[in-house]
């Protein structure tokens, strides 16, 4: 019972981190329809930038909100740069310029830092907290760090004029432009946003898995589970999604399969909501007309 | 896209004529190249096959595939399973290779008609993660050798023909692109090649001419699985060694590089596709060990903005404003 009590919880642990990288791919998809197959590169760098700061002297929550306020100004960039000229191309062009995007991260990251594994500090005490032995700090940390980006994001969306804007730029760009939301810029800090986001994914997951360019690739597949098992379009149903897979993912791979199957179980999560419910069980049903 | 892409019905005569100089070339490299160099445009044909069949997919039927690294890897643990444990011929394991992929495609097709645009992108990028675990799994270590993959030998000359064993194994995998070529051309010019292509461009208006688009979709998935399927068996007989690892996800990034480069919905396209993907990392390693990547990402995202006709687009226009010209 000890050790399904902790497989849960480090399931959880795991999943707040698809969940806030999940997060981030419904921040994009919201802003602009599109699945962001770079966001797991993105988050990976981003970490590299925090490693760097650390590096360099810096205490560690210093490192930690610099490194989200250059991942949200990167974010910008890389939406104005990159993915402006190509706005409404076709699918296949937008994939095409994504994954483009993630072998450019993963080799530069690869190229500056190399590819050698890297440890990463984790700013949460080694001794488990509140005199318990289920769970570790860092794993209660970063659920904690979840919760609290989701409840920012929902404050950011429900109570403020930007958010509204964001929101209605998303839902009905046409209206909104009319109504004097400038929905580029719109589209740019979504971005931001979702770079922001991932930086604190990769953050949290670095102590774990340890820093290297290819750390992202498996988290990234959860993320995409998460996201689609929530609905895409429902930052809670990501969160859900996340701590979902987390769980399931530790309670299969420690009584059902091992360990060497994990990176199925995301495939098939995948491929069974894609058939079965493509909207996520709380996404809304995409109508379109014909 | 126009459909003025697909390859028309007979080639004219210079065309033909052109065609037998090609391959009087193509005969004549292995003889002067070093065996290395013979060995590198082997894998070139292998690549060219997978990009064919990869381009009936994504560029013709519009279906966006970033897993067909996996079918590859199907087609060259198919061949190496073949030689290592059964002491099939080299020659036989294609077929084979050909039949397994034509299966997983289709059955991969079945589930991806409910999928569009980015999503099946999604699906298939999972199943490239996903694969190189599948192939270490202990359950299948009896045939695929876990991690450490299997070694096969490369096949000698038959007939007592006096080349060596990477000149014989060029002219066969010459021949089987020739093959496979001719096949695809005679596909996509012909009946089921315009079918596609419509389903690609409004599937609406092509299910009002009586295309059954779920069976065209997930056929063509079969068909350019077992493309791929046949480059990968033969690239595994020319690498002598398949390995999980050799086989994730930039594997499939890699081709969907070549069909970008090479350019979308063309034959030809494949071929400079598979050059690209050959010999441009081969140039870069000696800068870094991560340059060929950058390289490849900032070509496929340029060629995304500036040439969406890829090389063959390029081609295409110069020999178009040549002939006008005289």
């Amino acid at each position: 019972m000890d050790t399904f009590i902790a497989q849960c919880l480090s399931g959880l642990a795991t999943g707040g981190i698809y969940a806030s990288l999940a997060l981030a791919l419904v921040m994009i998809h919201q802003a602009t329809r599109l699945v962001n197959f770079a966001q797991g590169e993105l988050a990976m760098f981003s970490t590299y930038i925090a490693w760097s700061l650390i590096q360099a002297g810096l205490p560690y929550w210093a490192a930690f909100f610099a490194t989200l306020a250059v991942s949200f100004a990167a974010g910008i960039v890389i939406e104005r740069v990159v993915l402006r000229p190509v706005q409404g191309a076709s699918p296949l062009a937008m994939v095409v310029v994504f994954i483009g995007l993630l072998v450019i991260l993963n080799s530069v990251a690869g190229w500056i830092y190399s590819y050698t594994v890297r440890p990463f500090p984790s700013p949460f005490p080694s001794e488990p907290l509140l005199g318990q032995h289920y769970i570790s700090s860092h794993d209660l940390g970063a659920i904690g760090v979840t919760l609290a980006m989701l409840l920012a994001i929902y404050a950011f969306f429900r109570f403020t004029p930007l958010g509204l804007a964001m929101r209605a730029a998303a839902q009905n760009p046409e209206s909104a432009r009319l109504a004097g939301i400038r929905v580029g810029w719109m589209r740019a800090l979504g971005w931001g946003l979702a770079c922001a986001i991932g930086a604190v994914a990769g953050m949290m997951v670095a102590p774990i898995v340890f820093l290297d360019p290819n750390m992202m690739a498996g988290v990234l597949l959860y993320a995409f589970a998460a996201a689609l098992l929530g609905g895409i379009d429902n930052p809670f149903g990501a969160v859900f999604g996340g701590f979902f897979v987390g769980v399931l993912e530790n309670l299969l791979g420690a009584y059902v399969i091992g360990q060497e199957l994990k990176l199925t179980v995301a495939l098939v999560v995948i491929v069974a909501v894609l058939v079965v419910k493509p909207a996520g069980l709380f996404g809304r049903a995409m109508v379109r007309r014909v | 896209m126009a459909a003025g892409n697909l390859p028309g019905s007979a080639l004219p005569p210079w065309k033909w004529a052109a065609l037998a100089v090609l391959l009087a070339l193509l005969c004549a490299l292995p003889f002067v190249l070093s065996n290395f160099s013979v060995f590198q445009l082997t894998l070139v044909m292998a690549y060219a096959i997978v990009l064919l069949g990869l381009n009936m997919l994504t560029g013709y039927n519009g279906q966006i595939s970033l897993g067909h690294g996996a079918f590859y890897a199907i087609g060259a643990y198919a061949a190496a399973i073949l030689m290592d444990h059964y002491g099939v011929p080299y020659w036989m394991t294609l077929p084979v290779a050909a039949a397994v992929c034509l299966v997983a495609g289709f059955l991969f097709g079945l589930p991806a008609l409910r999928l569009e645009g980015p999503y099946l992108a999604l699906a298939t990028f999972g199943l490239a993660v996903a694969l190189p675990q599948l192939l270490k799994h202990k359950a299948l270590e009896k045939w695929t050798g876990g991690v450490q993959g299997i070694t096969i030998l490369k096949p000698d000359p038959p007939f007592g023909l006096p080349i060596n064993a990477d000149q014989w194994l060029y002219f066969f995998a010459l021949a089987v692109a020739i093959v496979m070529f001719a096949l695809g051309r005679n596909l996509l010019a012909g009946r089921i090649g315009r079918a596609m292509v419509a389903i690609r461009d409004n599937p609406i208006a092509a299910e009002a001419m009586g295309i059954d688009i779920a069976l065209y979709k997930s056929l063509t998935f079969g068909v350019s699985a077992m493309f791929t399927g046949i480059g990968g068996a033969l690239g595994a007989i020319a690498v002598q060694f398949v390995a999980p690892d050799s086989f994730n996800v930039f594997l499939s990034i890699a081709f969907l590089v070549g069909i970008v480069v090479g350019g979308l919905s063309t034959l030809q396209g494949a071929i400079y596709g598979a050059l690209f993907i050959q010999f441009v990392p081969n140039v870069a390693d000696r800068i870094s060990r991560a340059a060929p990547w950058a390289i490849y990402g900032i070509m496929v995202i340029l060629f995304m903005y500036l040439a969406p006709g890829g090389v063959a687009g390029f081609v295409q226009r110069i020999s178009r404003s040549w002939r006008r010209r005289t």
